[in-house]
């Protein structure tokens, strides 16, 4: 059975619609760069945000494009970050991209093994596993001490210049290029994902497995792919963490960081890969006010934006930004101008 | 090694106490509710206002505390979650996590971050020799009382006209309804219920578990292993579940103290991939 040649046209040239770039995310990159040389003074905080962002990045990959609930992303997160460290600290790896890569690639393998935990179950099994998953790393980081520093962190890291040139300087300035740049090529490269044959194959998986394995999608397959990816992306940010604070402590694991990554992802909103990079920005300076505000008591304040959230709607709150929404693909000229002409050519019919 | 068992005992027992309100919203009405530990918080909490500061005998602010515990489950039952039953597991999530972050950050503020204690009268205090186990007075009152508590659960689910209607409206709620069981009424109570269950754990627990504005989210893996390890189907498979949780920490936490913890997370991660429906459990009915 061959499909015919008119349907491959049309969903390729489906497919590459959805993939074509809007202006607003040229807008988007071109600022996020473009603070490089406006705002010198808050590198250390947009580095906060440029991980934190991949890290959310990572998340979104697997709750809103494949649907599976984690209460334990962060054990990736933390993998990264002590990879990262030990590797810096016992010059393993020097050179920060390749360590940067390593550590990504420890996360990979991490949750190749623990994608298959994942496969089975309801949501709440899912839950408990991924947050078993992060506790009991938690664990073993707290108790081989020797090797991790325990409930101490790992201390007496130096990371290297970066290409052995870019020094990481103590006003974030390399930590915040740096981290800008791994952020932008990792997106890059998740956004060709999202938008191949692949993506498109996780949101058919995500809508209903059993119909989407009754037209030849293999679930399992798609779901440890996908969730290997975003492990690895999870492992690269906090390896990032690590490098642009020469630190790596038991809190990377914690559950605190799981949750309030949920919470980065639910503000931006999941599913369209800038929700994580939005929601991080927003979190962030929250954050910064709020705890100059009330310093030890921001949680409440992150509590009550959750239940907010959830009480208003999730659904109520993109309705909200649909005008927006709306007006970002009417920028996109390039879509406008076709739509005239398909309009024009049924208005000659 | 008698008297670990001993402790292990009286600890599973609190800690089946305190799970047992979220084995039934969690199991019975598929709520995930990761906020239960805050209402044990809530009860621990009330304990010690009343007992330190009020002068309160401590038997007599035991009740007190299931009570304004299960007043305050009432309050949050019918203002917030009923809107939130029927969201997705995502939202259920989000929103209990959100109510544990307030409730940790309001504590502290009210509280001060540091642990609390809680004074028991002294002939609870000590232990004695029996077979020359040594028992603790006050893990003896817990398993007493605990014991007691789960007879009366197990009583009232099987044998009285609320456990069915509760068990009725579980199992469907739509037929429950057309046959004129107010739903949302036994939810509701349930919810109080089980509520006022975990204060009073939080109660008892002060002493034993400690005090501090982070309790719910310390002991939040611990009640969720034991409702989804020991199952929902029935009383008894958290209570086992409970019991083989104290005593294998408590043990874990004696002979292996470096590991204990890594232990339990493992049988834990292990029991869930094996039966992802829980140790004891008849196949889930949806």
């Amino acid at each position: 059975m061959t499909t015919p040649p008119s349907a491959v046209r049309s969903a390729t040239e489906w497919l590459s619609a959805r993939a074509r770039w809007q202006p607003l995310e040229g807008l988007f990159w071109f600022s996020a760069f473009a603070a490089v040389f406006l705002f010198p003074e808050r590198h250390l905080i947009l580095t906060e945000i440029a991980w934190l962002g991949l890290f959310a990045l990572s998340l979104d990959l697997i709750l809103g494009y494949a649907g599976i609930i984690s209460l334990g992303h962060a054990a990736f997160f933390g993998v990264g970050a002590y990879t990262a460290a030990l590797l810096a600290k016992h010059e393993i790896i020097n050179e920060p991209v390749l360590a940067l890569l390593a550590s990504g690639l420890v996360a990979m393998a991490l949750g190749f093994v623990t994608s298959f935990l994942v496969l089975r179950g309801s949501d709440l099994t899912r839950l408990m596993v991924t947050l078993g998953v992060a506790l009991l790393l938690r664990e073993l980081a707290n108790s081989f001490g020797w090797l991790t520093g325990g409930a101490d962190g790992l201390q007496g890291v130096t990371i290297k210049p970066v290409f052995g040139i870019f020094r990481f300087d103590m006003f974030g300035h390399t930590g915040y290029v740096y981290s800008l740049s791994v952020l932008f090529i990792l997106f890059l490269i998740a956004r060709r994902l999202v938008n191949s044959p692949f993506g498109l194959s996780l949101l058919a998986v995500k809508g209903n497995p059993l119909r989407a394995s009754a037209i030849g999608v293999s679930v399992d397959a798609r779901m440890v792919a996908i969730y290997t990816v975003a492990a690895g992306y999870a492992g690269i940010a906090g390896a990032l963490l690590a490098q642009t604070t020469a630190f790596a402590s038991l809190e990377v694991f914690s559950f605190d960081r799981s949750a309030d990554l949920l919470l980065v992802l639910i503000i931006g909103g999941a599913g369209y890969l800038y929700g994580g990079l939005i929601g991080a920005i927003i979190f962030k300076f929250m954050q910064d006010y709020l705890s100059v505000l009330t310093p030890q008591y921001w949680p409440f304040w992150i509590g009550l934006v959750l239940v907010v959230i959830v009480l208003v709607g999730r659904d109520r709150i993109t309705t909200w930004t649909a005008p927006i929404r709306l007006f970002a693909a009417r920028l996109d000229w390039r879509t406008f101008a076709r739509r005239e002409a398909a309009a024009s050519k049924d208005q000659c019919q | 090694m008698l008297t670990i068992l001993f402790d292990g005992i009286a600890y599973g027992m609190l800690l089946f106490v305190l799970a047992s309100g979220l084995a039934v919203t969690l199991g019975l009405m598929n709520f995930v509710n990761l906020a239960h530990g805050a209402f044990a918080m809530a009860g621990g909490y009330i304990t010690v206002v009343l007992v330190n500061h009020l002068g309160v005998p401590f038997f007599a602010s035991l009740p007190i505390a299931f009570v304004a515990t299960a007043a305050i489950g009432v309050l949050f039952e019918r203002t917030l979650y009923v809107h939130v039953y029927r969201k997705s597991h995502l939202d259920q999530v989000l929103f209990t996590i959100g109510l544990v972050f307030m409730a940790v950050a309001a504590l502290d503020y009210v509280m001060g971050s540091s642990q609390v204690f809680v004074q028991v009268p002294s002939v609870l205090q000590g232990q004695f020799d029996l077979f020359g186990i040594g028992i603790g007075r006050y893990r003896l009152l817990i398993i007493v009382i605990c014991g007691l508590l789960t007879a009366a659960l197990q009583f009232i689910l099987s044998n009285t006209r609320f456990g069915s209607r509760l068990r009725a409206a579980v199992d469907d709620s739509r037929v429950a309804r057309g046959l004129g069981i107010n739903v949302n009424r036994v939810f509701a109570l349930t919810f109080a219920f089980g509520s006022g269950l975990a204060g009073l754990g939080g109660a008892l627990g002060v002493e034993i578990l400690g005090l501090d504005p982070t309790f719910p989210l310390k002991f939040m893996i611990y009640f969720l292993i034991v409702v989804t390890v020991g199952g929902t189907s029935s009383i008894t498979g958290p209570f086992v579940a409970s019991l083989l949780l104290g005593i294998g920490d408590v043990a874990g936490k004696y002979y292996l103290p470096s590991i204990g913890a890594f232990v339990i997370y493992t049988i834990m991660i292990v029991v869930l991939i094996w039966r992802p429906q829980g140790l004891f459990t008849r196949a889930a009915s949806r």
